[in-house]
């Protein structure tokens, strides 16, 4: 194998498995190390800085982190990565000191943001700062988007969402236009704006085509049009037996809420296995506790009806068949059908995007599914001053998503008001420092904690199920984010090797627990990883290479499943071995220009 | 050394033995060693031979002296027995221990000032007396504990930390040994753990004395340019005459060997010994011609490593003395007291 390029920030990133695994790439231990410290303040503005919507995210984000997290390969479970994130939201001082100023003198360009989601404010959060004059449109009355009006509040406090827009939109360099409809994209180009940014999401919630659908309207609804309207305050109540359709979290999301609203007979009935819903783990977990069952490999076929009034819905047994490629197909099982009485249908089978306001006359292509064509990573459209982010630019998927678009989005839109080339991204921040305070003293914290997960205390059941505000999460109180924190194996302090100074004395390879390091010849990626001490047998997880050793041999680094607890370095007589520390933080609009920005 | 005891999380593969323990089992304490100090490496193959041996914790004593050497049977084998006696007097406790249960397999841990120096005379007597036991020299040329100064075992001419040379004929652990009639006997390198792990496997399997001198560079005094055991100069010094694998009776043989190219020795505990010949005409059973080859490989500045002599059907000490095959610890008042009848019989017979 060639020695590994380390100067490469990539490799070095991606062994911070949460923070590589984040679309933002918020350097997730640096803020847990500032969390198990008591730096609630600092550990916040880590992730302010990165994600935008930290007390948000902290109770809602969909977490790609924690699948990733090296904790997970050796042992049982993740690091809690987001709610430690909400503790950080939690413990917090007052942080608009902190907060980069918005300048009073504008540079002249003025941006519009359609749609005043998670999305466009991150656009606006990184562009103010630069004297840019942000104006968000949105159609309801306050800003967050599908934040505000899809997320229960039993999940999420309405004041963890107001104080969190309101750092973006409440400091000046934001024109909010809210309870405004955009209905003409061309209406808005022909305002003379500089950039036009879409975050409009995918505001569609998809239907139910079987018969009966519409005879029984009136008691069928749209899960995201029913959750908005819950959150609105507009519908209180729904019939006692409920059944809802769909696998994913907006669907948790609703037979949650039916719960809490005079559903005592609440079903969830899903097309899939229970394993293959769409739903994460924890949601489907949070449903089933509070009594509601999941039934899996059900199909809608029709829908039952009396005088106009819903009165059951039939359902199809199903088993999953995969074809050569692997592609799954629903095939009946000959099974009798099963009939489910009910009094309302909730219908959270899928979103889809839609933009009937924007006119296909001017330019911006869409693709054949409707959605528009866009430069993966710039988020240009084919109208060069219009960008998009969000779920409107490559369909549902998730806030942290599209934070990590509006960040890219900020950038492009910035290059592109400066009349530089779009493509042209600027590199992330990167910096590397030694750990090293004596000869076996680090400023990280290498004692590896043994402790198992902590749960999260959650409110009385009962009490839960009363109040539809009441929210189910406690949070980790101090004393156990702290325990929790110290879960947290720090990978991004870095093994970094220096070859010249190994005197191959065996010391790192005979103190490694987990058998990580080796010594041996040189050979083909494959053949290699089979003969290490340790065989390197995920595939996803890059070996270390370093050559320039006396005897010839090279050093091989698995990094699977190394625990950064700096022994091999404490061992290394000659230094050749070092923990330092790894930060990177993504590029930002002018990052180069303006150090201080953000 | 550290302060934070090793974590105990290990890899999700490590492998466990036919008693179902893995190889970080087999650890002791954490090593107050100086770091890549060769003698814990020598702990590591230690373990790892165990492991492999899957020999049971607690039918292991391992006893030593004192010094830096001596320290290290507290970063091994943390479940076995253990006894860290006086200066140089490690073999005289192992030879006692050893007379009380026979049944224990005994690891005797010494350095080159404890064993070469202080402990010189109860070195060559335990070997001669044949106590069956694995001992093991971790051999660095230096005093260490005390900073530095030229040990028994330094190469006359080598040079001292801070330039000094030494003037005197250094004393060569392995040829003493092997005139004192240790029946299995071998000399390995700290930085070289596939050539001495089955070196101590198969010492462990054998029935009678046997030494392993074990060159283990001292990084904090003996590490240096003039040196002859600093890691730089064994590795382009080190003439192996063999490479061993240890064959235990269950294991079916799968390499193949070019004819003549491998001699195979059968321990008394049916353990097979296959040694690869690298020199090509050494016959380690041959304790003539060893001694031989060693003489003259050491006047060529040359440090043979390998299996360097075995006797496959050795005398330890218990047969010499004809003592009963149940430990002595292990004996009632009846066996060890037979009575005056018993007396008279031993008496009459002396007359």
């Amino acid at each position: 194998m060639k020695p590994t390029d380390i100067r490469n920030p990539d490799y070095f990133h991606k062994v911070v498995d949460c923070q590589w695994a984040c679309p933002a790439h918020t350097p997730v231990p640096e803020y847990i190390r500032l969390i198990a410290a008591g730096r609630y303040t600092d550990a916040y503005m880590i992730n302010w800085r990165s994600n935008v919507f930290p007390g948000i995210l902290g109770r809602t984000c969909d977490r790609p982190c924690e699948p990733a997290c090296r904790r997970g390969r050796v042992e049982h479970e993740p690091v809690a990565i987001c709610r430690l994130k909400r503790v950080a939201a939690d413990n917090k001082e007052d942080i608009a000191a902190l907060l980069p100023p918005i300048p009073k003198e504008k540079n002249g360009k003025r941006i519009a943001c359609i749609g005043a989601g998670p999305a466009s404010l991150t656009v606006a959060r990184d562009l103010a700062p630069l004297g840019y004059e942000i104006h968000v449109f949105d159609d309801q009355a306050k800003p967050g988007g599908f934040i505000r009006t899809q997320i229960p509040r039993f999940r999420l406090p309405e004041e963890i969402i107001d104080e969190e827009c309101g750092y973006i939109t409440g400091r000046g360099g934001v024109v909010l236009h809210m309870n405004r409809r955009v209905e003409s994209l061309k209406a808005v180009l022909a305002e003379g704006y500089d950039a036009v940014f879409v975050g409009t999401g995918a505001p569609r919630g998809r239907d139910l085509d079987v018969p009966g659908r519409k005879e029984a309207a009136a008691n069928i609804h749209i899960g995201i049009d029913w959750l908005a309207s819950v959150s609105f305050g507009h519908t209180r109540s729904i019939g006692r037996r409920v059944i809802v359709l769909g696998g994913g979290n907006t669907a948790m999301d609703c037979c949650r809420s039916a719960r809490r609203l005079g559903g005592e007979d609440v079903k969830v009935v899903v097309r899939s296995g229970f394993e293959e819903m769409k739903a994460s783990p924890w949601e489907k977990e949070d449903a089933l506790r509070e009594g509601i069952p999941i039934l899996n490999w059900l199909v809608p076929k029709e829908v039952l009806h009396e005088g106009g009034r819903l009165t059951g819905i039939v359902f199809e047994k199903v088993r999953a068949e995969y074809d050569a490629k692997g592609r799954r197909s629903l095939v009946p099982t000959g099974e009798p059908d099963v009939a489910m009485e009910c009094d309302d249908i909730l219908v959270a089978i899928g979103q889809e995007n839609a933009f009937p306001w924007i006119e296909r006359d001017l330019g911006l292509e869409f693709d054949r599914w409707g959605l528009p064509r866009l430069d993966p990573v710039t988020l240009q459209s084919t109208l060069p001053n219009v960008f998009f982010g969000g779920d409107a630019a490559f369909g549902p998927k998730n806030i942290i998503w599209a934070v990590a678009h509006g960040h890219e989005a900020a950038v492009s839109i910035d290059l592109f008001c400066r009349g530089e080339d779009v493509r042209a991204r600027p590199p992330p921040e990167v910096r590397m420092t030694s750990t090293k305070m004596g000869i076996h003293e680090w400023s990280y914290d290498n004692d590896v904690s043994l402790d198992l997960r902590y749960k999260v205390p959650h409110r009385d059941l009962s009490q839960s199920l009363r109040d539809i505000t009441a929210e189910v999460e406690l949070g980790y109180d101090r004393e156990l984010a702290y325990k929790e924190a110290q879960r947290c194996l720090n990978c991004d302090v870095q093994t970094v090797f220096t070859a010249s100074l190994c005197i191959e004395c065996d010391a790192c390879v005979d103190i490694c627990p987990v058998d990580c390091l080796n010594f041996t010849e040189n050979g083909e990626e494959e053949e290699l990883r089979r003969r290490l001490k340790a065989p390197a047998i995920n595939p996803d997880q890059p070996l270390y290479v370093a050559d320039g050793l006396k005897t010839g041999r090279v050093m091989v680094k698995d990094e699977d499943v190394c625990l950064h607890c700096g022994m091999c370095a404490e061992r290394c007589p000659t230094g050749a071995w070092d923990m330092q520390k790894f930060f990177l933080e993504t590029a930002r609009p002018k990052a180069r220009q303006h150090a201080c920005a953000l | 050394m550290s302060y934070l005891p090793k974590p105990r999380l290990h890899h999700p593969t490590l492998p466990k033995n036919a008693l179902g323990y893995t190889r970080r089992d087999y650890e002791g304490a954490i090593s107050t060693l100086c770091a890549g100090c060769g003698h814990d490496s020598i702990s590591a193959a230690i373990i790892q031979a165990c492991w492999e041996l899957s020999i049971e914790p607690h039918r292991v004593a391992k006893l030593s002296g004192i010094g830096c050497s001596s320290k290290t049977p507290d970063y091994f084998l943390g479940a076995s027995h253990g006894f860290n006696s006086v200066h140089g007097r490690m073999p005289s406790v192992l030879t006692g221990a050893n007379l009380a249960n026979r049944d224990l397999i005994y690891l005797g841990i010494s350095g080159d000032g404890d064993s070469a120096s202080i402990g010189l005379g109860q070195f060559a007597h335990i070997m001669r007396r044949g106590v069956n036991m694995t001992y093991i020299v971790e051999n660095n040329g230096v005093y260490g504990l005390t900073k530095g100064q030229f040990s028994a075992t330094s190469d006359k001419g080598s040079k001292a930390k801070k330039g000094a040379v030494n003037t005197d004929e250094a004393i060569d652990l392995v040829a003493l040994a092997m005139q004192l009639g240790a029946t299995f006997v071998a000399r390995g390198f700290s930085g070289d753990k596939a050539q001495l792990v089955p070196l101590i496997k198969a010492a462990l399997l054998h029935r009678g004395a046997a030494f392993i001198d074990c060159i283990s560079p001292c990084v904090a005094f003996n590490n240096h340019e003039g040196s002859t055991k600093s890691y730089d100069f064994v590795r382009e010094h080190n003439e192996a005459v063999n490479r061993l694998d240890v064959i235990l009776g269950r294991q079916p043989i799968t390499a193949e060997y070019e004819p003549g190219s491998v001699i195979e020795v059968t321990q008394h505990d049916g353990s097979v010994l296959r040694l690869r010949k690298i020199a090509p005409d050494y016959d380690p059973t041959d304790r003539v011609a060893a001694m031989n080859y060693l003489q003259e490989r050491k006047a060529a500045g040359e440090i043979v490593t390998g299996l360097l002599y075995v006797d496959p059907d050795p005398t330890d000490l218990h047969a010499k003395l004809g003592t009963v095959e149940v430990p002595l610890n292990r004996l009632g008042d009846a066996e060890l007291c037979p009575g005056s009848a018993a007396l008279a019989r031993i008496n009459a017979a002396l007359r």
